[in-house]
């Protein structure tokens, strides 16, 4: 049986880590390489690593985290921000991603999946999805959110799964950074579409919104300003889902 | 370490160097027989690779190796690939030194195999032991073929999470992503082979 994983989430800028609410207001949240250490100890399952980064020198200094990153993390490693082609994938697998996640390079050209799936593999190959609510469903965001596609997030997901996508990290735009609990009702509509497995992503304040997550239909749950913030730590996360039920690995 | 095409080779790498090791990339068949350890990664599908490893001549090489019980890592695909073949590509042959055919999951299933999941080795295991390991698959071999020791784990049924054999391991799930548990796995593999060559 696959166990629930629980995934910290460092949005990397400037080589360093940062957190905002709804993608705005980045402030600072410490040095990449020091949290990765201290997550794995924790026990974390898996990381992922966003880059934010506005130029593209930065690009270079985003680059050079995941490198340092991988060296000290026995954990798999998910790496997105700024993908636009197959190479730039190769580019940060190279460097030590094992998963590549896309998002809006996938919406306007939904055949960087095909290839990222061809060439690396569909276990390679994440879909990262912002969804924002609607009056009647939700709606793809890009762009960090400053752009509307128009485009219904269930519909996406699934047509991203059939071009390749062997996971979707699907964060409510609503929800970003603001600890109400992940969007249930948009991990149940994403779950009842695709076969894939879904890392749920926005809104966690603690282990009761990461169990409710799980029990909508989410294999994983992303966490980035909780802990971060240090109101709390995987390990307690983990004690507390295993209380709940939730078997969880130690 | 074999290059077969792009993978997360910087994952292994990181893994074997934390164990204090040097790692050399290679596509050349003289290193696939002679080098002291070889580590055959697997990521991307049966039939390319499988043709890859024909292009490089590196097949004769790779199934003398293992089949003489010589230090061999294999990962992932790299399990795969040591079976007559796959689901996957059917017209493909892999290596033949597992006498099995790779699986598609069943349908209803979470596929990909994909996170962490709970391993049971078998008595017979001298390498391989009981812990939580990391896949990434979505396709399988069933079961644990007569001459080789072996681990399981389930996913709508037993298949096989890992076979040994003399210095060869293979891995369906990814040791060097499979925290302390698989970085101590991957140093018990290192020593044991310390010890032949």
């Amino acid at each position: 049986m696959l166990l629930p994983r629980v995934i910290p989430c460092l949005d990397v800028k400037g080589g360093r880590v940062v957190k905002g609410i709804r993608f705005q207001g980045l402030r600072d949240a410490g040095d990449p390489v020091e949290r990765a250490e201290a997550y794995a100890r924790q026990g974390a399952d898996e990381l992922v690593l966003l880059d934010v980064s506005a130029t593209p020198e930065d690009r270079g200094n985003a680059l050079e985290v995941v490198r340092a990153v991988r060296r000290v993390l026995p954990l798999p490693l998910t790496v997105g921000g700024g993908v636009r082609e197959a190479r730039d994938a190769e580019t940060l697998l190279e460097a030590g991603a094992d998963k590549v996640a896309v998002n809006t390079a996938a919406v306007t050209r939904p055949e960087l999946l095909d290839e990222m799936a061809r060439i690396f593999g569909r276990q390679c190959t994440i879909l990262a999805l912002d969804a924002a609510r609607t009056s009647n469903g939700w709606e793809t965001v890009i762009r960090s959110g400053r752009e509307r596609t128009g485009l219904d997030a269930a519909s996406w997901a699934r047509e991203a799964v059939d071009r390749g996508a062997g996971e979707i990290l699907l964060t409510s735009w609503d929800r970003d950074g603001t600890g109400d609990g992940y969007d249930l009702e948009l991990i149940a509509a994403v779950r009842a579409v695709v076969p894939v497995p879904i890392i749920a992503s926005g809104g966690a304040s603690g282990p009761g919104h990461m169990a409710e997550a799980l029990a909508a239909g989410a294999d994983a749950v992303l966490a980035a300003s909780i802990l971060h913030d240090g109101h709390t730590t995987v390990g307690d996360l983990k004690r507390e889902l295993r209380a709940l039920g939730v078997e969880v690995r130690s | 370490m074999i290059r077969t095409g792009t993978a997360n080779l910087a994952s292994v790498a990181a893994a074997l160097q934390r164990a204090g090791r040097t790692v050399r990339f290679s596509e050349d068949p003289a290193d696939a027989e002679g080098a002291d350890l070889v580590v055959l990664p697997g990521v991307g599908a049966f039939g390319p690779v499988a043709g890859r490893l024909d292009e490089l001549q590196l097949r004769d090489p790779l199934t003398r190796r293992i089949a003489a019980g010589r230090p061999t890592l294999a990962i992932c695909l790299g399990l795969q690939l040591l079976a007559f073949s796959s689901e996957e590509n059917p017209e493909a042959r892999g290596l033949g030194v597992v006498p099995t055919t790779a699986t598609a999951f069943r349908n209803g299933l979470r596929v990909p195999h994909l996170g962490w999941n709970r391993v049971t080795a078998g008595d017979d295991c001298t390498l391989l032991e009981d812990g939580d390991a990391y896949f990434a698959n979505s396709y399988k071999l069933d079961e644990v073929a007569a001459g080789w020791a072996g681990a399981t784990t389930d996913h709508g049924g037993k298949f096989v999470a890992g076979l040994e054999r003399g210095n060869v391991l293979a891995c369906q799930f990814h040791p060097e992503l499979s925290g302390a548990w698989g970085q101590a796995l991957i140093e018990r593999w290192l020593a044991a082979a310390a010890g032949v060559v």
